[in-house]
């Protein structure tokens, strides 16, 4: 798993995402337009990729890109909550 | 009502947002004073025009699904009784179950069928989950439309309905749910005077939803349900025509279709025109996929509920 992919992934599946738009270091938050909704789609997109299913406490503690793919990484790897 | 008008009472919004974070198009809200149960009477007399042979007086048992009940008791099943003219012979029930009511009421009306206990039962549907909505509340009001729905059946046609399979994830019950109006918590002066701008003063309670705990549990849960579904059928996922699960919401459809592996043309879906319906969802989507001529005679199709409950239920009819 690599971040590149990571992120080809997540600008496939925001319609407003051109390649290029995102990078590691991508505060998600910061998104133009960004709402609460935009977090799930980031839950189930992760979820149906990865089969990685993210807690509302573990999404709360990233803040860019990375910490997203570093925690999907770790669950991955059997760290954090299986749940 | 459509994105265009429903935006204008947001100040700043455009159609296109609300469309990006719900998925709807158009959704239907209910004028004032009209309750769940008059949209089920309203459904029931376009059942009654498509089909004039059918008769009230045939019917034996009656259930009604609906998340606002006409009285806290009796049962809306015994308004609806007497408002309908039903015969004194015809047992009634309540089964309001939110998102699965439907299928619950199947569940029920097959096996009174089954027993020997009745032998036409009329289910009635009806939601104004609209009149439970914050006005300043944008995600539920652009996802979630009131609607009615009506079926009956018969022993004729309880053999085209499969084995049902049952779930309940109690401990989610917190994550969904109608807030205030019941016996643990009950509408209070400031509740009242909290919400008096509101133009019913949210006096039936209002929907609360944790959107990223109910994702979870679709997500985690209805992939497996749908596998003991199949399994409990005798069937594998290649044996079924066509999917419907509950409209919930366009991102839970589209990731189960995704999880579930299921083809696009097999997953139907109407929630772009009328939203989130609750109870009422299923047969929505089923009747509006007949009447596009979709089915055939023989079809094997998945039906599948989910939602406030936790609940789930799913079958496999033959069309």
């Amino acid at each position: 798993m690599e971040i590149d992919d990571f992120i080809t992934a997540i600008e496939e599946e925001f319609d407003d995402l051109n390649p290029g738009d995102v990078s590691p270091n991508s505060v998600f938050r910061d998104m133009e337009g960004w709402s609460s909704m935009h977090a799930l789609i980031f839950v189930a997109l992760i979820d149906s990729k990865y089969d990685v299913l993210l807690t509302g406490d573990e999404l709360k503690s990233c803040v860019t890109i990375n910490d997203l793919f570093d925690i999907t990484l770790l669950k991955i790897n059997g760290g954090g909550a299986n749940t | 009502m459509d994105n265009y008008l429903l935006a204008e009472q947001f100040v700043g919004k455009k159609a296109k947002e609300l469309f990006d974070i719900s998925g709807v198009k158009t959704r239907h809200v209910s004028a004032k004073g009209v309750l769940g149960s008059d949209l089920a009477i309203s459904a029931l007399e376009l059942l009654q025009k498509e089909y004039p042979k059918f008769s009230l007086s045939e019917i034996d048992f009656l259930i009604v699904s609906t998340l606002v009940l006409d009285y806290n008791s009796p049962t809306t099943a015994s308004v609806l009784h007497h408002k309908l003219g039903l015969s004194s012979a015809c047992g009634t029930i309540d089964l309001p179950q939110g998102c699965s009511g439907f299928l619950y009421s199947l569940s029920v009306a097959e096996a009174m069928i089954s027993a020997g206990n009745a032998r036409n039962v009329l289910i009635l549907l009806g939601e104004v989950p609209t009149k439970a909505i914050h006005s300043d509340d944008m995600v539920l009001r652009s996802i979630f439309g009131d609607a009615g729905a009506a079926i009956v059946v018969s022993e004729n046609n309880t053999k085209s309905i499969g084995k049902f399979t049952f779930a309940t994830f109690g401990d989610g019950f917190d994550f969904l749910k109608v807030e205030r109006g019941g016996g643990r918590n009950p509408i209070d002066e400031a509740w009242i005077k909290k919400y008096s701008d509101q133009e019913n003063q949210l006096s039936f309670g209002r929907i609360e939803m944790n959107g990223l705990e109910v994702l979870r549990f679709a997500l985690k849960e209805i992939p497996g349900f749908l596998e003991q579904t199949l399994v409990k059928n005798g069937l594998t996922i290649s044996d079924i025509d066509f999917f419907i699960f509950h409209q919930a919401s366009a991102m839970i459809l589209k990731s189960l279709q995704r999880k579930c592996n299921i083809p696009e043309h097999k997953f139907i879906s109407n929630f772009e025109e009328v939203g989130n319906t609750v109870s009422c969802s299923i047969p929505i989507a089923l009747k509006k996929a007949s009447a596009l001529g979709n089915f055939k005679k023989g079809d094997k199709i998945v039906l599948l509920g989910f939602g406030i409950g936790f609940s789930c239920i799913g079958t496999v009819i033959e069309w």
